[in-house]
């Protein structure tokens, strides 16, 4: 499997009035083709900005400090906005989490998939109307065409997310930058929209990087997951060893917040506090102040990436072999018992 | 009505007349009791009428037809609400899944836990002894004094929703309404502010309606799960007994649902999906067995 996209020391700030914020910081990863890669972190720890900086979506007052992202090979970082309009969509595209931030109120869902098919693909009309009815079709809706030429305030929000799902498809990207399509969907609209992307993946082979704040949506779906916090990916490795050996203790955290493995044993274990603004971020390892298990050097330096296992990496100083021993906490393994 | 139970609501009806030919069945004939200290978590997915039960039960609407009781009180009869109005005020809160819209942002987060205190004239004339309670409700909701002069848009969303919390325990409260509280936090705070709402329970023993749009999160808390769907309870039961031995195909759709964070159980889990336009709306709740109800229809 080759790589898609390859993101390489990354680091974006935005400037502000009270100073420099540092949403991203040092990001490295990579996708592989038909590959889902999940990133997870609360809110605020720089997956949204991450996404859009990479389809050069941000305001004005972001800068790319660092790195570089390629796309096949190319440094689209360097991109200039007429190559990035190329692109975006046709190549790499994104969903947000709120549908209604991409679709227009007052056209027919149609006719925007149509457009935004004819906006990459020099087609006549009608190919390209056959071509939205098959990706209404794709993305699961019933009786594509007669819902055809309705505007989207006739659908419900998880039929909404499915049809910017089809408009981002629509030119047949090879990447898709997915940011919390389900965290506004019922979780049986969120279960069929899971499936909905394994299946489109399935067929087209397209890889997709899914964000997300809920290490129980990405377990169904993922095939690795990078845990991000105040702008940096503190842990990546493939689903199981993130579910079932996981070494950095944000992870732990996240785990035991789950609310579905809470109810076997009756405790949930939350994280206290929340990530910071990333306003002159302290020295050290920014996680420290909400980190029992954290040792004196996290509050000087900032710890670099340990190697767990070729696909398994983790930035934790408990990973020093000078490091006390410290066995994870049992829920980080916890299975369900059927 | 039982003579433990602080809340009973009985064959409750909310109607909505949209236009001439279409009425919205938000809630329609439920009926369920909660005990002084127990957890009752009210499930359904949006649009099945668990805000329209939250706000029918605080006399908001004039119900289309049943009763809500609170303790003893007919208080679903204007007359019966309206002289009881002051100690409804007292002892029975509600907090709201949006507090940034239910927070009043020109008032300081003082003044906004004070408001319910001060409506039920507690500590009148004692600003000393109302400050001291301030502080020690800030405290319990894990917050630091200095959020007393903070205005709600320079808070979270977690902490201001520690905010409506703080407010609604002010008063001490018998019952404690929370409609979708945690809904639109992060999955880590959803879990800060649920482990609060267990320690504070204990501590205080009120009755709490717990309302969420997910099963996931009612296991933890509540005594007694009600499932909702089409402004009908489908199935209720004591807690353990509803995620063990669930009957209704509803409630199994809904469990299947849960995302669980243990991949290998989830690539292999097999999703129910229950079509709700299956749903037939003739017949009624019956008792199953000691602890354990389900809605079903006539064959
Ligand atoms: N336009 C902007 N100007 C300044 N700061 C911003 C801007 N957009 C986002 N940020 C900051 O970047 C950080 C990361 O935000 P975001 O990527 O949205 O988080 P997430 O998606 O993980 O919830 C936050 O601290 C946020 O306040
Ligand atoms: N004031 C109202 N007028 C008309 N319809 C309403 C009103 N309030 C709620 N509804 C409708 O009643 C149904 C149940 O709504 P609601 O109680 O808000 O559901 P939930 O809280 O479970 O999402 C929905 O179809 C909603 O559109
Ligand atoms: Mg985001
Ligand atoms: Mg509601």
């Amino acid at each position: 499997m080759g790589t898609i996209l390859e993101v390489k020391n990354y680091s974006l700030s935005f400037d502000t009035p009270e100073g420099e914020i540092e949403a991203v910081r040092d990001v490295n990863f990579s996708l592989n083709e038909g590959e889902i890669l999940a990133i997870v972190g609360e809110s605020g720890c720089g997956k949204t900005v991450l996404c859009k900086s990479l389809l050069k979506l941000l305001p004005r007052n972001a800068r790319v400090k660092s790195g570089k992202a390629e796309l096949c090979g190319e440094n689209i970082t360097a991109f200039s906005e007429r190559r990035m309009r190329q692109l975006r969509g046709k190549q790499i595209s994104m969903v947000f989490q709120d549908p209604l931030t991409t679709l227009n109120p007052t056209i027919p869902i149609g006719k925007q998939i149509t457009e935004s098919i004819r906006q990459h693909q020099k087609i006549s009309h009608n190919k390209a109307k056959a071509h939205a009815l098959e990706l209404l079709e794709l993305v699961g809706i019933d009786h594509a065409a007669d819902r055809f030429n309705l505007q989207p305030h006739f659908f419900s929000g998880g039929m909404r997310q499915r049809c910017v799902l089809a408009i981002a498809l629509a030119s047949h990207p090879k990447v898709l930058l997915a940011d919390e399509p389900t965290t506004a969907l019922d979780v049986t609209v969120q279960a069929k929209m899971l499936d909905l992307l394994l299946s489109i993946r399935k067929r087209t082979g397209i890889a997709i990087l899914f964000v997300s704040h809920d290490l129980g949506v990405v377990a169904r779906i993922a095939d690795r997951v990078a845990v991000m916090y105040a702008g940096k990916i503190v842990e990546i490795g493939t689903a199981n060893e993130i579910f079932y050996d996981s070494r950095h203790p944000y992870t732990w955290g996240l785990l035991g917040a789950q609310p579905a493995l809470a109810m076997k044993t009756g405790e949930l274990h939350s994280i206290p506090g929340m990530p910071p603004v990333l306003l002159n971020p302290p020295p050290g390892d920014t996680f420290a102040v909400r980190n029992k298990y954290a040792l004196a050097i996290d509050y000087e330096e900032a710890p670099p990436m340990f190697q767990i296992s070729p696909t398994h990496f983790a930035a934790t100083w408990l990973l020093d072999p000078r490091a006390p021993h410290i066995d994870p906490p049992i829920f980080t393994k916890r299975r369900r018992e059927e | 009505m039982n003579q433990t139970a602080i809340l009973e609501v009985k064959n409750l009806k909310q109607y909505f007349p949209v236009s001439k030919h279409l009425t919205v069945k938000a809630v329609d004939d439920i009926s369920f009791q909660i005990r002084k200290g127990e957890i009752f978590g009210l499930v359904g997915e949006s649009g099945s009428g668990k805000s329209t039960v939250a706000r029918s039960i605080m006399g908001l609407y004039q119900l289309t037809d049943g009763e809500v009781w609170f303790q003893g009180n007919k208080i679903s009869d204007p007359k019966v609400f309206r002289s009881n109005r002051r100690d409804i005020q007292k002892n029975m809160q509600i907090i709201f899944q949006d507090s940034a819209a239910a927070l009043n942002p020109r008032m300081t987060v003082r003044n906004i836990i004070a408001e319910p205190m001060q409506a039920c004239r507690m500590f009148v004339k004692n600003k000393e002894a109302m400050d001291a309670k301030i502080d020690k409700l800030l405290d319990q909701v894990g917050l630091a004094k200095s959020f007393r002069s903070r205005y709600p848009g320079e808070l979270s969303g977690g902490q201001r929703q520690r905010v409506a919390i703080a407010r609604s325990i002010g008063t001490n409260p018998d019952i404690i309404i929370a409609d979708e509280p945690i809904a639109s936090l992060d999955v880590s705070i959803q879990a800060q502010i649920l482990t609060l709402f267990q320690n504070l329970q204990q501590e205080y023993g009120f009755a709490f309606l717990f309302i969420a749009h997910d099963l996931s999160v009612v296991r933890f808390l509540s005594n007694t799960v009600g499932v909702m769907l089409h402004g009908k309870i489908l199935e209720m039961a004591e807690t353990e007994e509803l995620f063990q031995n669930p009957l209704h195909p509803y409630t199994k759709a809904l469990l299947s649902a849960v995302p669980v964070a243990d991949p290998i159980y989830e690539r292999s889990k097999k999703i129910l999906y229950y079509d709700p336009s299956k749903l037939s709306l003739t017949g009624s709740l019956q008792q199953l067995s000691p602890k354990h109800w389900m809605f079903c229809s006539p064959k």
